[in-house]
């Protein structure tokens, strides 16, 4: 069996540590990323889920200069930045933007400061990679549990107001009429949006962490007609996308042993924009089908 | 709470005195009326007369500057009133199908995670059945045509059974084929439901054959009653506060306001020549 996969799998692979964590790690945060980002699709919020991310940049970097894991930097500023971009109107659509690139564009000045401070007191350029892109193969395993948690965390919320997020998307005056709490809702979502963002900056990076929320969730829409089983796709096209991404990047480490191996988020990324495009081509006889008979029936 | 009303039937809606002001401009003036269970009542007037702030009043999203508004209490741990908004778009990325739609009027505002149960498929296949749905049940609610998207919204509305049953220009942007059956379709629920439908629309002809009563709004004002008491030259005149002619032609009505001048000051040019 080892033999026969050693053509793709690289010796080693799964006796090492840190691929272990990546790939435990990765999965877990591939699950949260496609569940949420499921919703942030269906709620038209992919712009405030790349923006929180851009944002968590300032919180990775400042965590960074003090010493601390970047997580946490992450996830403080994220639920700062969501509470006031609430707070400024997110319930209007155009408010909602606004209010968005306000806040995106103070927290990146912040980070442009603490980025260049990590990168003088460090004296490498480590710090900024690992912010910006992602620090999957350098996470210390004692940060599963923590990690572990904040998923829980996130998927829980998401889940848990499964069926009014559903509804408060689809109209916010149908669901207060159903007796939705819409605002509680979205201010629950948009925490469990910071959350997860913040978890995929630290496997993937801040930058390329929108990847891993809308890519698969854009995905899975294009699959099945029903909610949950989109959620539960897209948690899946997140999960292979990752694993596949850590092994390439690890075997990348033999294919190129002159640079040291290619970046696992870039392999991540790419796999999940060829299942996108793949997932076009699929579909796209089948509804353009499906469009011409809800036509003639109209007519 | 006004239980009965004299004839026996059932008063579901009271409207008493209401006024709403919104930023400091007065939208609705002193309404009153009463809606009773099984009656078909069409909530007419030129856009921005106010019938949705009237709709938003009794949904109780707006509150009232004075004035009270009643809902009859139905059933323990029902909604009282079922709802169709105005203009939902429904986004063809959405991943839901029509029956899921319908199911969410059951229980959508629950939390945690939804179990599967007999009884709640065979409640929503009913449902659907009863607005005609069966043969699109199963496609993308963002992939059905208006009408089709209007007959899911209001199965997802009175899947809870409730007396009251709200809808916002639910004929807007339908073509004549598919308003006559979302029409027809309201009719039969309030008939055979009992319950007591409310409909806004700024083009009554359509309604003429199955309204029961109408409450008219112009000017923040309203007049209510029967088609035959409200639209007249005499009755609307004296709401619209310009001379006002009635004409029927062909089974329609057409309300024709009076001098220019002032029409403009209440509704724009569309209260010139109203096709009401």
């Amino acid at each position: 069996m080892a033999a026969s996969l050693s053509p793709l799998i690289e010796p080693g692979f799964f006796s090492n540590l840190p691929v272990q964590t990546a790939l435990v790690v990765g999965g877990v945060v591939a699950v949260v990323s496609g569940i949420v980002g499921t919703f942030t699709v269906m709620r038209g919020q992919s712009f405030a889920g790349h923006s929180l991310a851009d944002i968590g940049t300032a919180g990775g970097s400042a965590a960074f200069l003090v010493g601390i894991s970047p997580l946490f930097g992450f996830v403080a500023m994220n639920l700062m930045a969501a509470g006031v971009m609430e707070w400024i109107g997110i319930r209007r659509p155009r408010g909602r933007d606004l209010a968005t690139g306000i806040v995106l564009g103070a927290a990146l000045g912040l980070a442009a400061l603490f980025l260049y401070l990590d990168s003088t007191a460090s004296s490498t350029t480590g710090a900024t990679i690992n912010v910006l892109f992602g620090s999957i193969f350098t996470l210390p395993s004692s940060m599963v549990p923590v990690i572990a948690v904040f998923s829980v965390v996130a998927a829980g919320i998401v889940l848990a107001m499964y069926r009014p997020l559903i509804l408060s998307s689809i109209s916010s005056d149908l669901a207060t009429a159903q007796g939705i709490p819409v605002r509680l809702v979205g201010i629950g979502y948009l925490a469990a949006l910071a959350v997860a963002v913040s978890l995929s900056a630290v496997t993937i990076g801040a930058i390329l962490s929108t990847a891993l929320l809308v890519g698969p969730a854009a995905t899975a829409l294009r699959l099945t007609n029903r909610p949950g089983r989109a959620a539960a796709f897209a948690a899946v096209i997140g999960l292979v996308a990752t694993w596949l991404g850590v092994l390439l990047a690890y075997d990348s480490y033999y294919w190129f042993p002159t640079t040291g191996g290619w970046p696992v988020s870039f392999f991540v990324v790419t796999l999940i924009f060829l299942m996108y495009l793949a997932s076009q081509v699929r579909f796209r006889p089948r509804s353009g089908v499906q469009r011409r008979s809800t036509l003639t029936e109209a007519g | 709470m006004q239980g009965r009303a004299v004839d026996g039937s059932d008063e579901i809606l009271a409207v008493d005195g209401v006024s709403v002001t919104l930023s400091g401009r007065e939208i609705l003036r002193d309404v009153t009326f009463h809606i009773n269970a099984g009656e078909f009542t069409g909530l007419i007037g030129s856009n921005g007369a106010g019938k949705t702030t009237l709709i938003r009043v009794i949904l109780g999203l707006i509150t009232p500057s004075s004035g009270t508004v009643r809902v009859e209490s139905g059933s323990r741990g029902h909604p009282l009133i079922g709802y169709v908004p105005q203009r939902i778009t429904l986004d063809p990325d959405m991943p839901l199908r029509a029956r899921d739609l319908v199911g969410l009027g059951i229980d959508g505002q629950r939390f945690g995670l939804p179990l599967p149960s007999a009884t709640r498929r065979k409640q929503v296949d009913e449902m659907l059945d009863a607005v005609d749905a069966t043969r699109f049940a199963d496609s993308r609610v963002g992939n059905l045509s208006g009408g089709e998207q209007q007959r899911i919204l209001i199965a997802h509305a009175i899947i809870s059974h409730p007396r009251l049953l709200l809808l916002d220009e639910p004929l807007a942007n339908l073509d004549i084929g598919s308003e006559q059956e979302v029409v027809d379709l309201l009719a039969r629920i309030a008939r055979e439901q009992r319950i007591a439908v409310l409909i806004s629309t700024h083009d009554m002809n359509p309604l003429l054959p199955v309204m029961d009563r109408i409450v008219y709004v112009a000017n923040g004002r309203i007049a209510t009653g029967t088609t035959a008491e409200v639209v007249s030259s005499e009755s609307l005149t004296k709401l619209y506060g310009v001379h006002v002619d009635v004409i029927h032609v062909h089974n329609r009505i057409l309300v024709v306001a009076g001098r220019r001048e002032e029409a403009l000051q209440h509704g724009g040019s569309e209260s010139i020549v109203e096709l009401v």
